[in-house]
């Protein structure tokens, strides 16, 4: 029989076995369900997006590593939480955004958003949203400046489908694809202009339902807000279904609810209220898209739910066992 | 679909090792140690002196309370000290060590046939509170305390719980089916003791076995058999009544709130063993596994051997183990050593490597909301850890309800940051009992 060293055994308090899953483990397959979506960038936008997420991703690896080093705690790049905030930031920056602009908004993400506030799991905003909020105020020229696109129209354009909305109405956004048809394909596939991830519908969505399937996020919050978004859209947008697929598919709003509206730290713990922010959010992004002074609202309306988060915490709180009287 | 309740988990359930293991009955080891605290309530107290010598089956303890049990010398031998020893739960205690002489001799008069049915209920509780039985599902409550409920209680259904959800653990598996007579024959007194009609056994389906085994020895008989999800916690009283009737004992509440008694399968084997023979509770079948030992086994084991002496008996160990747990590694407890006896609640003995743990490094909470979704009772666990560290017991106890936790550890199972949030919870609650006293 081995020889047991009593003083070794770890004497601890129950339970003596965990599930496999860590933080880590977490943030790098949300990473790997991003992949996709990110090729079919480079492949769209070339090396200027590429350019661009080498700059948010190191900027953000690159302050936490520093600002952990510095306040002399443990450095946790590793758990690939910095890494996914500068990758999600990036896919929400328009292509050939400079690159200290890169560096600023990684910067305002980590150690303002996320290490101000005490580090992961106590950040209130989403970090990746609040790096692109300063660099909308920061710079809004440039934060709105988007590459050219084939278009039926005049060859070129340069607007996003949202933009073109906001200003000229939708039968103009048909008329730069042709017909409903081709802009409803080219909103699903990702042939449109946007930001450098926002725009490949599908690919998106693959990644969204790997996250659902293997457990990592649940569906209440991406369905209840693209659904509301989708609901609001067809009675509001004046286009019926067709208007109600655009808006579902437009803009920012596909990659934010499934990966930044999803974020686990910035949104509610219990089910019931992640639904409440789902359709908070949805809400909120169909008012500044059609009432708003911005065409696309999706940062700015996660953010506001973010806001009110530890509110819907205190108030939705899950049902205890035993109370009630329940005797069906 | 199979019946169940809200939350939990599913680790995996590791009872590979020792499912098809029939039990194995281990030898009388030279040296028992029985502490005179195995049940919940009043320590017994020792009624033999040092140097004495006893038979196998006499009481050497007699409960001091209602609720408190005796105990009985597991083999014949010498009483060879009464002192302070190590305890599996309350990391020592007064007990009585007694030296086998080997011949395991039973005192006389102590196996008698009876037939229960001839017996009045007084007379029952009697020899059930005689026999030392109490709950050998982990509780070890003293049974004839739970098969005598108050009065006012109206009990309209009993639960035998064979639902065994801990990882590891086939003791109960093994007893159903190997001792189904004895057991059946158990469940007949408790419905005596009742005065009920009808009993259901509640069996997770992964022993499917057990379970097709037990309708076809059930028939005929007010005995029905539940197929149960596979689901931890499912056997805990509260999921299982809640599977089984669809009624939720209330916050702070008992079974009999609710008209339920749950007794554990084991133990009404034990309660028919004392009623129809006499014989007391003097071993029990203890499940040996975990991936570092060698044979895993379930093994009928008389009380007071050492987890040591268990432990070789299945092969020994084949590497270091990182913890020896007594019961399931969901809510059993951590051991410093293997010299420690088995008592009435030890359903297991697990050994198992760093690699069996899993864990990890404690982190920031991440708010994942994964402790909320799988928390059998409906709490929000994560707040417990905070509470804990801003000992802030009022909150926890009055916001957090804190005195609802069950200590499942589902919440921790699942944590991705390995919070080790039972133990936060384990404080807080030590921490609210100092200040109410
Ligand atoms: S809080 Fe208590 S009852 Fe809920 S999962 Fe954790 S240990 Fe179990
Ligand atoms: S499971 Fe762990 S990390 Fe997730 S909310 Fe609960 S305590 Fe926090």
């Amino acid at each position: 029989m081995e020889t047991l060293n009593d003083n070794r055994l770890i004497v601890s308090a129950s339970p003596h076995v965990r599930s496999q899953e860590t933080v880590a483990s977490i943030m790098w397959t949300v990473v790997a369900a991003l992949i996709p979506a990110v090729l079919f960038s480079i492949w769209q936008f070339g090396v200027k997006a590429a350019l661009v997420y080498a700059f948010c991703i190191g900027g953000a690896v690159g302050c936490e590593y520093a600002i952990q080093k510095l306040r002399g705690v443990e450095v946790t790049i590793d758990d690939g939480s910095a890494f996914l905030t500068g990758l999600l930031m990036a896919m929400c920056l328009p292509p050939g955004l400079p690159w200290f602009m890169c560096l600023f908004g990684a910067v305002m993400a980590i150690a303002v958003a996320k290490h101000t506030m005490g580090g992961l799991g106590y950040n209130v905003f989403n970090p990746a949203h609040v790096g692109r909020a300063a660099l909308l105020a920061s710079w809004p020229v440039a934060m709105t400046s988007w590459t050219t696109m084939p278009s039926v129209l005049d060859g070129v354009t340069s607007a996003t489908p949202l933009g073109i909305l906001k200003q000229q109405g939708f039968e103009q956004v048909v008329a730069v694809f042709g017909n409903s048809g081709n802009l409803l394909q080219a909103m699903f596939f990702g042939t449109r202009n946007g930001s450098i991830g926002e725009t490949s519908t599908v690919l998106l969505l693959l990644g969204g339902l790997f996250l659902i399937y293997r457990g990592i996020i649940n569906w209440h919050v991406p369905v209840s807000m693209i659904g509301t978004v989708g609901i609001l859209a067809f009675f509001i947008s004046g286009q019926g279904v067709t208007g109600a697929l655009f808006h579902m598919m437009a803009g920012g709003l596909v990659i934010g609810a499934f990966f930044m509206a999803t974020d686990m730290v910035t949104i509610p713990i219990t089910v019931k209220g992640q639904v409440i922010f789902g359709v908070g959010a949805g809400l909120l992004v169909m008012l500044i898209r059609t009432v708003g002074g911005y065409p696309e609202g999706v940062c700015y309306s996660i953010l506001l739910m973010n806001c009110v988060t530890p509110m819907i915490d205190r108030f939705v709180q899950p049902k205890r066992f035993g109370v009630g009287g329940e005797r069906a | 679909m199979f019946k169940s309740f809200r939350g939990g988990i599913h680790p995996q359930d590791q009872k590979q090792y020792s499912r098809d293991k029939a039990i194995e009955t281990m030898p009388v080891p030279a040296k028992l140690v029985l502490p005179l605290r195995q049940h919940i309530g009043a320590p017994a107290e020792a009624i033999v002196a040092v140097g004495e010598q006893v038979k196998k089956g006499q009481c050497i303890a007699k409960s001091t309370g209602f609720v408190s049990s005796p105990v009985h010398a597991p083999t014949s031998g010498k009483i060879a000290a009464i002192a302070v020893q190590p305890h599996p739960v309350f990391g020592t205690s007064m007990a009585i060590v007694l030296e086998a002489d080997g011949e395991d001799a039973w005192q006389e008069g102590v196996l008698v046939e009876r037939d229960w049915r001839s017996l009045s209920n007084s007379d029952l509780l009697e020899i059930i509170r005689n026999a030392g039985i109490v709950g050998l599902g982990g509780a070890a409550f003293p049974t004839h305390v739970k098969l005598n409920p108050p009065p006012d209680k109206k009990i309209d259904t009993l639960i035998i719980n064979g639902a065994e959800c801990e990882p590891y653990l086939t003791a109960d598996h093994r007893v159903m089916l190997e001792w189904p007579d004895k057991m059946i024959e158990g469940i007949e007194i408790a419905l005596k003791l009742l005065g009920l009609n009808e009993a259901v056994i509640g069996i997770e389906k992964n022993k499917a076995d057990a379970v097709a085994f037990l309708e076809k020895k059930c028939q005929g008989k007010p005995i029905k058999v539940a197929a149960l999800e596979t689901k931890y916690p499912q056997g805990a009283e509260k999921m299982l009544i809640r599977a089984i009737t669809g009624r939720e004992v209330p916050s702070g509440g008992l079974p009999a709130d609710v008209g339920v008694i749950v007794q554990n399968v084991g133990t009404l084997a034990a309660v028919s063993d004392a009623v129809s023979h006499g014989k007391p509770l003097i071993e029990r079948v203890v499940t040996v596994s975990g991936g570092l030992v060698k044979e895993p086994k379930n093994i009928l084991v008389r009380l007071g051997t050492s987890f040591a002496q268990a432990v070789e008996w299945c092969g020994g160990l084949t590497g270091k183990a990182a913890k020896i747990v007594m019961g399931g590694p969901m809510m059993g407890m951590a051991q410093a050593g293997l010299e420690v006896p088995i008592v009435k609640g030890t359903s297991g003995i697990l050994a198992l490597a760093k690699s069996d743990i899993g864990g990890g490094k404690e982190r920031g909470c991440i708010r994942c909301g994964r402790c909320v979704e799988v928390c059998p009772m409906g709490l929000a666990p994560y707040l417990f850890a905070i509470w804990g560290q801003r000992d802030n017991v009022e909150a926890a106890v009055k916001e957090g309800h804190l005195l609802d936790c069950a200590e499942c550890g589902s919440c921790v199972y699942v944590c991705p940051a390995k919070r080790n949030l039972v133990h936060y919870i384990k404080l807080l609650k030590a921490k609210n009992a100092a200040k109410r006293k």
